[in-house]
């Protein structure tokens, strides 16, 4: 009883983070259903079917193609254009700060519906109603990952320590070998970070991507769509992988922290 | 710059002692494509918004609107569509409040309490959420399916009654958005509840006070900040969300996401949409103003 008490807030911790664990669980254990028909979204059987035929939902591949291809150009460009804007904010002075703070605050503010509705609205109102597709999903896709590679990139940079770029000048480094060699690898797990999370907000993305999308379906609008229509399991494998993927680099990252620190210790 | 050591190239001039930032173009010249790309693609469509708000209602896309500055649209919309919104408000408000306990909970657990497995849990929360919130909401559904353990349970304790339903009610939609919007409550919970420093707690006590009125004097009031984000950032995307609407609940809980959608994509009803999106947002901006007063814009970011 004691123990249970002394427990009490954990025990009660753990138990949120079994729910929001179910799903997942759910989602693995479908990724091997074999369903009896496509309008039964229950467990009948198991197989490997979704796995192995992977591509056998038809459209999903194609969807799963086009989500890839722009969540990757989407993070490069937003990485690249967010990374610069918070070694600016972070590192030079300038009039017009907490302007700009708030004008990359504000993306991360506004619901999904509003940013999605307003670039409708100016695509609509520029004449570019009849050429949505590929690249309005780029353009809106590269705003809302902005505003959230700053914010981590500059969380890295707020948070490092100077006195190894000084001893690096002290040394008589130039201020570009300091930069590439002292500087950027600091700052780079910040940045890898911020492009693993633009790249899954990107890929994630539906309500936005759904009223600027054209006539294109990316994997997200592909679900949706399935969802009215009877589901077919191989989402659920897709779901199982980028579970799967997304717990690797984690622990890919924990080791190679580890392995540094070791190293310099 | 905390050690200016004599021999550092830097010319001391470009450097302001107080914050260590650099004066000078290149900080503009960084900040400039950043900038750009909100300008062109975040602060000008949000005016074409605006302005599509306005326009002649009796147009459409195909013959063109013509700007009439036509005001009565938003209250044209506000007298079609006020359910949905008075109820995107409310079903956010229960989301967040929810999320808030839940959220509470697990954070001050792996603040306090989970000791050198606090990281591990950090990554557990972060990790559902890299896998696609669609398919996790789908996933929901099957949960909570009519002939699924969940109601099999409620039925067999009399919470729910014999042909009582799960899906399709006002609790489905709910549930769907708490745990959707749950990560974006722990994630700024954990981080001011990691903040505090133990040893007010400690000193709380050895002043008597007992573990409830210490939690309410120190810790709750310290923890504040993060209440305050993890709050917004819950209820934000949760009020503008249908996703969990459209999938968990039936047409009788539609949301207003879902009618500026519609009203978009297949009404083509744009002003009217418009309308209802600036309305969204100006309700949200009016929120996230107070919060900066209060709590100051770094705070949050």
């Amino acid at each position: 009883m004691r123990w249970i008490r002394e427990h009490l807030v954990l025990l009660l911790g753990l138990l949120v983070l079994i729910y929001m664990f179910v799903p997942i669980f759910v989602v693995v254990l479908m990724s091997f259903n074999d369903p009896v028909s496509r309008n039964v979204y229950r467990f009948d059987g198991f197989t490997l079917d979704n796995w192995t035929n992977f591509c056998g939902a038809q459209g999903m591949c194609d969807a799963l193609w086009l989500s890839i291809r722009i969540g990757l150009l989407a993070t490069v460009v937003a990485t690249i254009l967010g990374t610069l804007a918070a070694f600016a904010l972070v590192r030079h002075d300038f009039a017009g700060r907490s302007a700009s703070n708030l004008l990359i605050f504000l993306p991360m503010a506004a619901p999904e519906i509003v940013l999605g509705s307003s670039l409708l609205a100016l695509f609509v109102s520029s004449g570019f109603a009849g050429q949505l597709g590929f690249w309005t999903i780029f353009i809106a896709h590269v705003m809302f990952c902005l505003s959230f590679v700053v914010v981590t990139v500059r969380a890295r940079l707020a948070g490092m320590d100077d006195n190894l770029e000084q001893a690096a000048m002290d040394l008589y480094a130039t201020p570009s070998q300091t930069f590439w060699r002292v500087t950027f690898p600091l700052v780079l797990p910040g940045i890898v970070g911020a492009a693993l999370l633009s790249f899954s907000l990107s890929f994630d993305d539906f309500i936005i991507t759904n009223l600027n999308a054209g006539s294109e379906t990316t994997f997200p609008m592909y679900v949706w769509g399935a969802a009215q229509r009877g589901v077919p399991m191989q989402v659920n494998v897709v779901g199982t992988i980028m579970f799967l993927l997304s717990v690797a680099i984690v622990v890919a990252g924990e080791i190679t922290s580890r392995r540094r620190r070791a190293a310099l210790t | 710059m905390t050690s200016t050591a004599g021999v550092a190239p830097v010319a001391a001039a470009d450097v302001r002692a107080d914050t260590g930032r650099r004066r000078g173009r290149t900080g503009y010249l960084l900040l400039l494509p950043a900038f750009l790309t909100l300008l062109l693609f975040f602060v000008l469509p949000f005016y074409s918004l605006v302005a599509t708000s306005l326009y002649d209602p009796s147009g459409s896309d195909i013959e063109g609107y013509s700007m009439t500055y036509h005001v009565a649209n938003y209250w044209d919309a506000l007298q079609e569509f006020w359910r949905p919104l008075l109820r995107s408000l409310w079903y956010g408000a229960i989301a967040t409040v929810i999320c808030l306990v839940l959220g509470y909970v697990l954070a001050y657990a792996m603040a306090f309490k989970a000791g050198r497995w606090k990281y591990l849990l950090l990554v557990l929360v972060i990790a559902p959420f890299f896998t696609s919130f669609l398919v996790r909401t789908l996933s929901w559904k099957l949960i909570l399916a009519d002939d699924g353990y969940v109601v099999d349970l409620l039925q067999f304790l009399h919470i729910l009654g014999e042909d009582g339903r799960l899906l399709a009610t006002p609790v489905a939609v709910v549930a769907g958005l708490v745990y959707n919007f749950l990560p974006f409550m722990i994630l700024p919970l954990f981080a001011s509840l990691d903040r505090i420093d133990h040893r007010l707690v400690e000193a709380s006590s050895d002043l008597y006070a007992s573990p409830f009125v210490g939690f309410f004097k120190v810790t709750w009031p310290l923890s504040l900040p993060g209440v305050v984000s993890g709050t917004l950032l819950t209820f934000i995307p949760a009020v503008g969300d249908y996703i969990n609407q459209v999938l968990l609940g039936s047409p009788n809980q539609r949301m207003i996401g879902s009618v500026i959608q519609s009203q978009f994509v297949d009404a083509n009803n744009y002003p009217s949409a418009a309308s209802l999106s600036t309305m969204l947002m100006l309700l949200i901006l009016a929120m996230v103003l107070v919060y900066i007063r209060r709590a100051g814009t770094e705070e949050l970011l």
